[in-house]
């Protein structure tokens, strides 16, 4: 049923879908710029602001998005009301609100990493921003992955 | 979960890739528009690379299994009206990302040929090319062109 449900999925469903879908892709565009940024600084500083700079104002904005589709999505479809929601959605929606919380803790910590190396000090916080967030573009490749495949 | 699903899994993954390699790119020319140093335009080098493969994996991926899907899926055809405008998207959009990235490679070019010859300061045409109206034209072309396949593959127009 499940699978039925989202092959005839209903037109008005689609505009909030490309919503939730754009903004995915945008969050997903910023972790793999800022990300790339931070990896291939090597201590540069100008790269390091970059790639701190790409997480808060391309990411942050793109789960913002995302997330309004979501739940735009969440308002039209039946399967809120099913007892047994489909495993795909569970994951995806629970990747999607941990990852948000755990965004803005990586742009903390990124934003006072950045503090730090405008006052000339070392950039270790910046690294640790990195490590976060390529855990956080694995998780949402997990995400993607489980909302477009549907495993049931 | 069956072999259609995971070849669905893959083409969604790979137009994300196409459209993070896309987003980096874009953050890449805001960027370069206050570079006017060769020093600065090289080390935004290896970023660029990231995004030259995330578009390529993407822009591969979204072909091989967006046809494979056509052929296999048992709801949609290749020659679906849809799916044949993907695809005359898909070959318009690669021409056009070909051409910005063409468009773009002059400034690291000029930037190497300043760096060899011992001009580590400020120039003004490395900052025009970083600047190029040529490039970023065609790249929102290009972005332009993606976001309509976007559209075409969640509206599913005639299916």
């Amino acid at each position: 049923m499940i699978g039925m449900l989202a092959l005839i999925r209903d037109d008005s469903w689609n505009l909030p879908l490309f919503v939730h879908v754009l903004g995915a892709m945008i969050l997903v565009g910023g972790l793999v710029t800022g990300a790339s940024a931070l990896a291939l600084a090597k201590d540069d500083a100008k790269l390091l602001r970059l790639g701190f700079w790409s997480l808060m104002l391309v990411s942050f904005p793109g789960w913002i998005v995302m997330r309004i589709g979501a739940e735009w999505i969440n308002s039209k479809e039946p399967w809120k009301d099913l007892p047994d929601k489909p495993r795909w959605l569970d994951i995806g929606g629970v990747i999607a609100d941990a990852g948000g919380l755990v965004l803005v803790v990586t742009l903390i910590i990124g934003g006072i990493g950045v503090r730090r190396l405008n006052a000339g000090k070392a950039s270790g916080l910046l690294r640790v921003t990195l490590a976060i967030a390529l855990v956080l573009l694995a998780a949402y490749v997990v995400a993607v992955w489980a909302m477009a495949g549907k495993p049931t | 979960m069956s072999f259609d699903q995971w070849m669905l899994a893959f083409h969604v993954l790979s137009a994300f890739s196409l459209v993070a390699g896309m987003i980096l790119f874009w953050v890449l020319i805001v960027v370069g528009r206050r570079i006017d140093t060769p020093g600065d335009t090289l080390r935004l080098g290896p970023v660029a690379k990231v995004g030259n493969a995330t578009v390529g994996l993407g822009l591969g991926g979204t072909i091989i299994f967006g046809v494979w899907l056509a052929f296999s899926y048992g709801h949609y055809d290749i020659w679906d009206g849809w799916i044949l405008a993907a695809l005359v998207l898909w070959f318009i959009g690669s021409g056009t990302g070909r051409k910005t990235g063409e468009a773009f490679n002059e400034a690291p070019r000029k930037a190497l040929e300043l760096e060899e010859a011992g001009q580590t300061g400020p120039n003004a045409e490395l900052l025009a090319l970083n600047r190029t109206s040529r490039g970023v034209l065609l790249h929102a072309l290009t972005s332009v062109v993606v976001l309509l396949i976007i559209i075409d593959m969640i509206w599913k127009p005639g299916a």
